[in-house]
């Protein structure tokens, strides 16, 4: 018998200690669903629309910054609803690090995390070699088409909007497309949608490029090479420089910050670690380090 | 030189390598942005029937500028809009409404405009008589019930702007040749599109349809020129210059 992922971390942390950031993070993604679909709420309209626009309050705008760069690219001149909800949008997701969407509001992420889960308890193991860059040539690929054609083609497709409209305004047949990507995650690529794919991410990844908050292998010393992190994190790649540096060179020395834009400050590395490695602060821990 | 040629191997398996990458990757992407692109273009066209919201900007602007968000439908205060679902004809998450199921009311203060983020509606539609949301056409004169010669008139009633969109003009009934018939005449220049006339139409499929201005209108000749309009334009007076007299040109001795 195997040993079970994050075994060591609920002996020495417990259930609830272990599952911390999963739990609130499923719990954000909830309540930012039914805040739209349960308003009017007493009269009250907390959140109205859908992630591509919406208004708290009926008074301030909200934009997705990737669809407003789609009407952009398409030719169109946006007003100014629009404009200040996505710099809203925008700025809120640099400073709480830009995937902090996908990790904690984004719909499809509880499908590619039960895909991703699904497929560590069957064991299985697959390879299809793709690259992690490919989401931004996508993201090319959806700015440039409303430019060619004069329509926001990605959004024709998109499985973010398409699900997140789906829940509050009606699903139809979307729910087929919900299932491919749950699918192409569990027996084509390990983490396909969400980690290679998604151009929604990566331009959340380029808004989150130097945003402050972080995650950071602190403690790292303790570590004992349990890999249990590595099992659990969606972007694993992000997580070797800034867990183990560069040891061979001292002037290159790397972390203990994870400075990838790829990381979706999901924490479930800090609760997944049984020695606390791992815990959030601020990007500039590193410069605080080398200069004590 | 057995180190060179391992070296040489490496780097004709790197080069192969990238070649093989860079090759898959243009061709994915290729296929990809065609497929998209395919699908945009065919997005363009949607089935007739669906409506776009009061103030939408012409079809081919408004898919690159709806951000999909349903904040028209929510504002709709009659749950006339809906936005489409992935297998319906039109781009998928766009608004539309359906005339036959439930028309547009034609709200003074255009609540659907007012709510859209993004001026795919136009902000600039301060009067709702101004939306051309399609244009209704008395599209079979064979079971209107009016061109039978009966008293339906419901379209005419129900129009939001009666006597201007539509009108009755009467004429002689000559099946009978001693009643009139009232037709239900629609006016381009007033009518919106609302839908009103074609979800009360009372027959089982509505004799008057509202489609798209596109599909609806005719273009004349642009040399074309309606001389009964220029004339009444030039008080009445001929809009030809005063004829030139002419000799005449008979025998003088007959008169």
């Amino acid at each position: 018998m195997t040993l079970q992922v994050g075994m060591d971390a609920i002996k020495s942390k417990g259930y609830l200690g272990t599952y911390r950031f999963l739990i609130l993070r499923r719990i954000s993604q909830l309540v930012t669903l039914l805040l739209f679909i349960t308003s009017p709420i007493a009269g009250y309209w907390l959140l109205k629309g859908n992630l591509s626009s919406s208004l708290i309050l009926e008074t301030v705008p909200l934009s997705d910054p990737f669809v407003m760069l789609q009407t952009l690219a398409s030719g169109h001149s946006p007003i100014t609803a629009m404009l200040l909800g996505s710099a809203i949008i925008g700025g809120f997701y640099w400073l709480i690090g830009g995937r902090s969407f996908c990790s904690w509001v984004c719909p499809v992420n509880p499908v590619t995390d039960l895909a991703g889960w699904a497929s560590r308890r069957l064991g299985i193991r697959r390879r299809f070699p793709l690259s992690r860059h490919l989401r931004y040539w996508i993201l090319t690929l959806a700015l440039l088409l409303p430019a060619i054609t004069g329509v926001l083609a990605w959004e024709l497709v998109n499985p973010v909007s398409l699900l997140h409209r789906g829940l509050i305004f009606g699903m139809g047949m979307g729910w087929l497309v919900i299932l491919g990507i749950f699918l192409f995650d569990l027996f084509v690529v390990p983490r396909g949608w969400c980690g290679h794919i998604c151009p929604m991410g990566a331009c959340y990844s380029l808004i989150g490029k130097t945003s402050p908050l972080r995650i950071i292998a602190s403690n790292r010393d303790a570590c004992y090479d349990c890999m249990d992190c590595y099992a659990v994190c969606p972007e694993p790649q992000v997580i070797k420089p800034a867990l183990k540096g560069n040891k061979s060179d001292a002037q290159v020395e790397q972390g203990p910050v994870i400075l990838s834009p790829n990381c979706t400050n999901c924490g479930r590395c800090i609760d997944i670690c049984s020695v606390n490695v791992f815990e959030f602060g601020s990007r500039f821990a590193n410069r605080m380090e080398k200069h004590p | 030189m057995k180190q060179g040629n391992t070296q040489i191997g490496q780097q004709g398996r790197n080069r192969r390598q990238f070649l093989t990458d860079a090759a898959r990757g243009v061709c994915g992407m290729g296929a990809l942005g065609v497929g998209l692109g395919l699908m945009a273009s065919n997005a363009r066209s949607h089935a007739p029937e669906m409506l776009r919201p009061p103030g939408a900007l012409p079809e081919a602007e408004f898919l690159g500028a709806c951000l999909r968000c349903g904040l028209c439908v929510r504002d709709c205060p009659y749950d006339t809009l809906k936005l489409a679902q992935i297998t319906d004809p039109v781009a998928n998450g766009t608004p539309y409404f359906i005339a036959r199921e439930v028309p547009c009311e034609m709200c003074d203060d255009i609540p659907c405009v007012a709510a859209c983020p993004s001026g795919a509606l136009d902000q600039a539609l301060d009067n709702i008589d101004d939306a051309r949301m399609g244009l209704a056409v008395l599209i079979d004169q064979e079971t209107c019930l009016n061109f039978l010669g009966l008293r339906c008139d419901v379209c005419y009633r129900v129009c939001p702007l009666i006597d201007e969109a539509i009108t009755l003009e009467m004429e002689r009934n000559a099946r009978t040749g001693h009643h009139a018939r009232f037709l239900p005449t629609v006016h381009s220049d007033a009518c919106t599109g609302c839908g009103k006339c074609e979800e009360a139409c009372v027959l089982e499929q509505a004799a008057i349809k509202v489609v798209p201005i596109k599909l609806a209108k005719g273009e004349i000749g642009h040399h074309y020129r309606l001389g009964w309009e220029e004339k009444t334009a030039n008080q009445g007076q001929s809009l030809i210059p005063e004829q030139i007299k002419l000799p005449v040109r008979r025998p003088e001795d007959r008169s």
